[in-house]
């Protein structure tokens, strides 16, 4: 570790509040990425007849617990329940549901409120909303994640190219970009939703279309700038080849931009899913995300522990991305990190 | 004797960081009399600017601090007044020009306008008598065509015409002291000249005092009349200009007063092979207008240049900024377009692309002007050393290479565990000798030093200086040596180049050269660097 990196790296922890907020966002990311230990429809561990079964890992059979068919074991029948309790014990997670389960026992008309079985009550299909926002919350980060992964390395490779080479290469994949950023993006979305069936890739796939042109501007900026280094004249005088005075003396001044920026692209990507779905145009109909929750407090404004759920959650994810966010730039900016 | 106009007594000056609190001015004490002008002279790092700037309190608190100390002037404290009260003295009583004169002024607006704002705001002109005003400082400073300049950006005027309009600006409401921090540090020579002549003319005219902060000692020689040199945050020594210069007291300013460039430079013998020649180099920039960005017209950096060196010889290439000085070591080595036949070793170098020059690369080699910015602050000194030998696939496995990287550390002066440190770790002179030893490693035949000491301090300009003869004597080398410092050229180069607009003005052995200049702007040049005349045109 250079001691610019030890330098920084001190600066960022002297922010509290974007330190705090790193962990409990990790923290919070880390659960949901074990969300099938934390909410699921069938039990952690069944002590069976002096067995053990691990339903979480494993499918079983109806009849390896004495029922009466070769299907799935459907662990919520409340007579499997009682034959499992009758020989042995089952540990369930602290929520009984996955983001599909449908609870048919709910007290009232779905969407029904919070009770003690669903704590944050149920959806309008009448699965349970707490378990729907685990999966939710994996899903939309990992998508957040990928995309600014995908969209980064392609932006920061293609603004490396025109800032480094300038010229013709530069004035053809400006205009170039100028054309592609005139595309209208939803429009596009709306046609591709209709020919293929939206899913994670497919999703994921499209949007890295029109998301890497953020930060293309931002590294032929900083590529521009870098190639008229001293250093970088040196190493060209030294007879280093341009792609490894690109990687490695012009690259790492980029990236210190290129960081700051991310955790706002990684909270722009999260919010535009959630918008998509929230339209209608995104994930496939079932699958647990932000954006169906809010879609459905927005449909049923009797039952607002759907849209406070959702709302919560999302805001309290963006709000702890934003907070990294600052401490990152505070912990890169020079006239901070010299003093 | 009347009590002075400005007073500092026991000034400190700290800067708070992250890992304690840093002094930057250790207590020093001096007066300044009306009329009067007092040099503060130091190497870089001295604390002389940190002192000029709390005069006027325009540190960075509260990073910055005063522990102790009082600035009176005129009866009044300036130490921690407030605001309002010093705002009446800044750029009315006491007023301030900088070394940078490109970021000195707003670029947004013309400079009429930003000489009126200060009479605006401390003497309420306006209209008609601003304007009239604002004409008569600006012929005041000699900047021709004052009323068809009131609108111009400042982009469109010269280093030394910018320095003129902060002069004038300074000078719009008659302040009592001028404070003049490096006015003339990044102007050309003969600039410089006109720059200075122009400070002691409006001095005697206003009876203003001069607080005048250079590293250049022979600045304070033709300027002062009482000079207080500093080292560390500290005065070292104070008195009358002549006293002090003819008797030094303390070390410290007898090791400045000896620190110029010296020596004589190594002759290389006549029939020595010739390392690199070149005939009639162009290097033309176009420029393009119109709709469909037609060529139409050529810049001509450098135009029609003849050079030859010979193995151990180094060849001066001096002239002022834009004389295509640079240009021309950037083309000899091919790393900007250039036509007109350049030759290697005997080999010509034209036509070849990247790969094929590839293997020539080894063998010439560029060391430049900014310490600070020619190295990557991400790499440490060995990988910085190392990456040239990496390219060329010399030294074998990394033990070699370290080995070859220690070796050419130890022989720029520096310890072998200088490979695991940062650059920032190091002084603007190590910095350079860092900067030697990746061009040595290679063992190169030919090296191009674009202005190695222009950045660095007197004393270790010196030093770099008989570094690089050392060198030479050792290995052979062939030097293009470019510069504007002629004080250092007469130390190193043995033949002589004068460049003016792209063209050589004058070529031949420097001696002759120096003794006798044929051409008029080479006399001009002489006069301004080594008496700081303005020459007579």
């Amino acid at each position: 570790m250079t001691p610019m990196t030890a330098r920084r790296l001190d600066a960022f922890c002297r922010n509290r509040r974007g330190f705090w907020s790193l962990w409990i966002f990790l923290f919070l990311f880390g659960a949901s990425l074990c969300a099938e230990l934390l909410a699921n429809d069938r039990p952690l561990l069944i002590r069976y007849e002096g067995q053990f079964y691990w339903p979480v890992v494993q499918d079983y059979p109806e009849t390896a617990f004495g029922g009466d068919f070769q299907t799935e074991a459907d662990y919520r029948d409340p007579y499997l329940i009682e034959r499992i309790a009758e020989k042995g014990w089952a540990v369930w997670p602290p929520i009984r549901y996955s983001y599909g389960t449908v609870n048919y026992d709910t007290p009232g008309p779905v969407p029904s409120p919070p009770t003690g079985d669903n704590l944050l009550g149920t959806d309008d299909q009448g699965r349970d909303v707490a378990a729907r926002l685990i999966y939710g919350l994996r899903l939309s980060v990992l998508f957040g994640l990928a995309l600014t992964a995908i969209s980064s390395a392609i932006g920061i490779l293609a603004g490396a190219v025109q800032g480094y080479f300038g010229g013709v290469t530069d004035l053809l994949f400006q205009r170039f970009l100028e054309i592609w950023g005139g595309l209208p993006q939803l429009f596009i979305l709306i046609i591709v939703a209709s020919i293929l069936t939206p899913s994670f890739g497919t999703l994921l796939g499209i949007m890295v279309l029109f998301s890497w042109t953020g930060l293309v501007g931002l590294i032929r900026a900083e590529f521009l700038r870098g190639r008229n280094f001293d250093y970088v004249r040196a190493a060209r005088a030294l007879g280093v080849p341009e792609w490894r005075i690109m990687i490695r003396h012009v690259l790492p001044n980029a990236m210190v931009a290129t960081l700051t920026f991310l955790p706002f692209i990684l909270n722009g990507s999260i919010v535009s899913l959630t918008s998509l779905d929230f339209l209608g145009l995104g994930l496939p109909p079932g699958s647990a995300s932000l954006g169906d929750l809010l879609r459905q407090g927005k449909e049923n404004l009797q039952a607002p522990w759907l849209g406070i759920a959702g709302f919560t959650v999302l805001a309290l994810i963006l709000s702890l991305l934003v907070f990294i966010g600052e401490a990152v730039r505070d912990a890169l900016d020079p006239r901070k990190t010299t003093l | 004797m009347t009590a002075p106009l400005l007073s500092v007594s026991d000034l400190h000056v700290g800067f708070r960081r992250l890992d304690g609190d840093a002094p930057a001015v250790r207590g020093i004490s001096f007066d300044l009399a009306r009329g009067e002008t007092l040099a503060l002279v130091g190497e870089s790092g001295s604390g002389k600017s940190v002192t000029a700037l709390s005069i006027l309190q325009l540190l960075p608190y509260p990073r910055a601090f005063h522990e102790r100390g009082s600035i009176r002037f005129d009866g009044q404290e300036l130490l921690g007044a407030p605001e309002a009260r010093l705002r009446r003295v800044r750029g009315d009583r006491i007023a301030m020009i900088f070394q940078e004169p490109m970021t000195s002024l707003n670029p947004l607006h013309g400079i009429g306008r930003q000489i009126g704002e200060t009479l605006e705001v401390h003497r309420g002109l306006r209209g008609e008598a601003c304007h009239a005003r604002v004409i008569e400082l600006l012929r005041l400073v000699g900047l021709g065509n004052a009323e068809k300049r009131l609108s111009a950006l400042p982009h469109e005027l010269s280093g030394g015409q910018r320095q003129r309009v902060m002069i004038a600006m300074a000078l719009a409401n008659e302040p009592d002291i001028l404070i003049a921090d490096e006015p003339t540090t990044a102007l050309d020579v003969t600039i410089q000249a006109q720059i200075l002549a122009l400070l002691k003319d409006v001095q005697r005219r206003f009876g203003m005092a001069l607080l005048l902060i250079t590293h250049d000692l022979s600045i304070v020689a033709k300027m002062a009349d009482r000079v207080a040199v500093m080292q560390a945050g500290l005065v070292v020594e104070s008195g009358p200009v002549t006293s002090v210069f003819s008797a030094p007291q303390h070390a410290y300013t007898r090791k400045l007063l000896a620190a110029t460039p010296k020596g004589r430079p190594a002759q290389a013998a006549m029939d020595a092979p010739e390392v690199l020649s070149c005939q009639g180099l162009k290097v033309w920039f176009p420029v393009k207008g119109g709709v469909f960005k037609r060529t139409i017209g050529q810049i001509k950096a450098v135009d029609g240049v003849d050079l030859s060196i010979r193995e151990g010889q180094t060849v001066g290439v001096v002239g002022e900024s834009g004389s295509g000085k640079t240009t021309l070591g950037l083309a000899l080595l091919r790393l900007i377009k250039s036509d007109g036949p350049v030759a290697f070793l005997g080999r010509p170098l034209n036509g070849l692309n990247g790969a094929a020059l590839r293997p020539l690369r080894r063998e010439m080699q560029i060391v430049f002007q900014d310490p600070y910015g020619s190295l990557s602050p991400r790499l440490s000194v060995g990988e910085i050393v190392a990456e040239g030998l990496e390219v060329h696939g010399l030294g074998g496995k990394a033990a070699g290479r370290r080995r070859l990287v220690e070796e050419a550390l130890a022989e720029v002066g520096l310890e072998p565990e200088t490979a695991d440190r940062y650059p920032h770790e190091f002084s603007g002179g190590q910095r350079q000798r860092i900067a030697i030893a990746r061009a040595l490693v290679l063992k190169p035949r030919f090296v191009v030093l674009d202005e190695p000491t222009s950045a660095l301090d007197l004393s270790v300009q010196a030093q770099i200086v008989d570094l690089l003869r050392a060198l030479q004597e050792r290995r052979r080398l062939a030097y293009l040596f470019i510069s504007h410092d002629l004080r250092v050229v007469r130390a190193l180069a043995d033949r002589l180049v004068v460049m003016k607009d792209g063209r050589v003005v004058e070529a031949g052995a420097a001696d002759a050269i120096f003794t006798n200049p044929q051409s008029a702007y080479t006399r001009a040049l002489m006069a301004a660097a080594f008496d700081l005349e303005t020459p007579r045109v």
